[in-house]
């Protein structure tokens, strides 16, 4: 039986070439920096450090050839009981001057859940990271305004993580709430 | 309302209480306040902005940006725990007497997200008090119209000027006496019909007849 392949998706090896002399240039420009790499099926995967999640970006930005200037996305997973590093911050960059995408992906251990921010680059990472923060309770070094983006403030737990109850409730706070049951 | 009625000569009188005929003025002009968090909204303003259904007969079609000139409040669509405070604040603000309508599955009891949402909210009477209900996912116009109207008579025939703040049980806006539900369902067909230009009948006839048969209502069968 034939494997439903999704809409438009490109042919692998197709893509392998195409992202080849990126590969290059990157290995060249970022060299240790890049733990792993991987051709996924729409674009090039790079494994990085969470800790020069912030260097690297700055690079991917400002140097030529790549001038990734546009951060398209950027969230988490998290890999409760799949995977030895719990947590992965997955970054999409995209350049608009040259046409590419690249996927930047920083593993996270839950014992120390710190990445640094990519705020002072692309001011489309603050609330990007503020909402990365409360749902997963991932922190982001030199991000400066840490709040609550979606819940309120008395709001306790991180409700993306795998282990986060799904029959848990919270009280309602403020005035005139009564007591959720 | 009660009405007496005198003639003398050369002179027409019209006897009646004081309350009685502030609670018809105030129950015909009912000015609802511009609150919609998602779909719900659409609805509602299709029924109060759109021409098609003209929410102006009955005297509530005056939306007002400001809770402090508005004495309805409709609450359409899905109200999050974030929400809940700003909702309550605009609830404190508007004057009283005022009055509120919960519209659609969301807000009456949390609809989709009752189960295991960590965001919305299981009900809005959980933070203002609702006087009509009006179920539906989301509730068609006439829906809304209908509790409106609800509302209308509440305020004419319970609602004293004496005790504006006296909280009634609340009302679900329940089908009119003599009306079947079999009979508002047939009636929808039709209007489906003549605005799809197809044979909704015949095409609902068919599924339930045959659950696996093909059609505007998918059968248990298609869905798997």
């Amino acid at each position: 039986m034939k494997k439903a392949v999704r809409g438009h998706a490109p042919d692998a090896d197709a893509l392998k070439e195409r992202d080849q002399d990126l590969l290059q240039l990157l290995q060249s420009l970022l060299g240790d920096e890049i733990q792993s790499h991987r051709h996924g099926m729409d674009m090039l995967e790079l494994v990085i450090r969470p800790e020069s999640a912030s260097s690297v970006s700055r690079l991917l930005r400002d140097s030529e050839g790549l001038e990734f200037d546009y951060l398209m996305d950027q969230t988490a997973v998290d890999w409760l009981g799949r995977r030895e590093i719990r947590f992965e911050v997955v970054y999409h960059f995209y350049s608009t001057k040259h046409n590419r995408y690249l996927r930047c992906l920083a593993p996270v251990p839950e014992s120390r859940p710190e990445v640094s921010s990519l705020y002072e680059l692309y001011k489309a990472a603050d609330w990007y990271e503020r909402e990365i923060h409360e749902m997963y309770g991932i922190r982001f070094a030199g991000h400066h305004d840490m709040r609550k983006l979606l819940m309120y403030d008395g709001f306790k737990g991180y409700p993306l993580r795998k282990d986060y109850s799904m029959k848990g409730r919270q009280p309602l706070i403020g005035p005139g709430s009564r007591q959720e049951s | 309302m009660a009405v007496g009625h005198a003639e003398g000569p050369g002179q027409n009188l019209l006897l009646t209480r004081l309350e009685d005929v502030i609670s018809w003025a105030r129950s015909n002009s009912l000015w609802p306040l511009t609150f919609g968090t998602s779909c719900c909204a659409i609805e509602m303003m299709m029924a109060s902005g759109a021409s098609h259904h003209d929410l102006a007969r009955f005297g509530a079609e005056v939306t007002r940006p400001s809770p402090r000139q508005a004495d309805l409040l409709i609450v359409a669509g899905t109200i999050v725990k974030r929400m809940a405070q700003p909702l309550r604040t605009l609830y404190e603000q508007m004057p009283e007497p005022r009055y509120v309508i919960a519209t659609g599955a969301c807000v009456i009891s949390g609809g989709p997200f009752i189960y295991h949402s960590y965001s919305s909210l299981r009900g809005v009477d959980d933070v203002i008090p609702v006087d009509v209900y009006v179920p539906g996912c989301p509730p068609r116009p006439e829906g809304l119209f209908y509790g409106i109207l609800t509302l209308q008579r509440m305020i004419r025939e319970r609602a004293g000027l004496k005790h504006p703040e006296e909280r009634r049980a609340p009302v679900t806006a329940a089908l009119p006496e003599g009306i079947t539900k079999q009979e508002i369902q047939a009636e929808m067909l039709e209007l489906f019909e003549a605005q799809g230009r197809r044979n909704v009948h015949e095409e609902y006839r068919r599924t339930v007849s045959d659950p696996g048969a093909k059609g505007a209502y998918p059968g248990r069968g298609e869905r798997g």
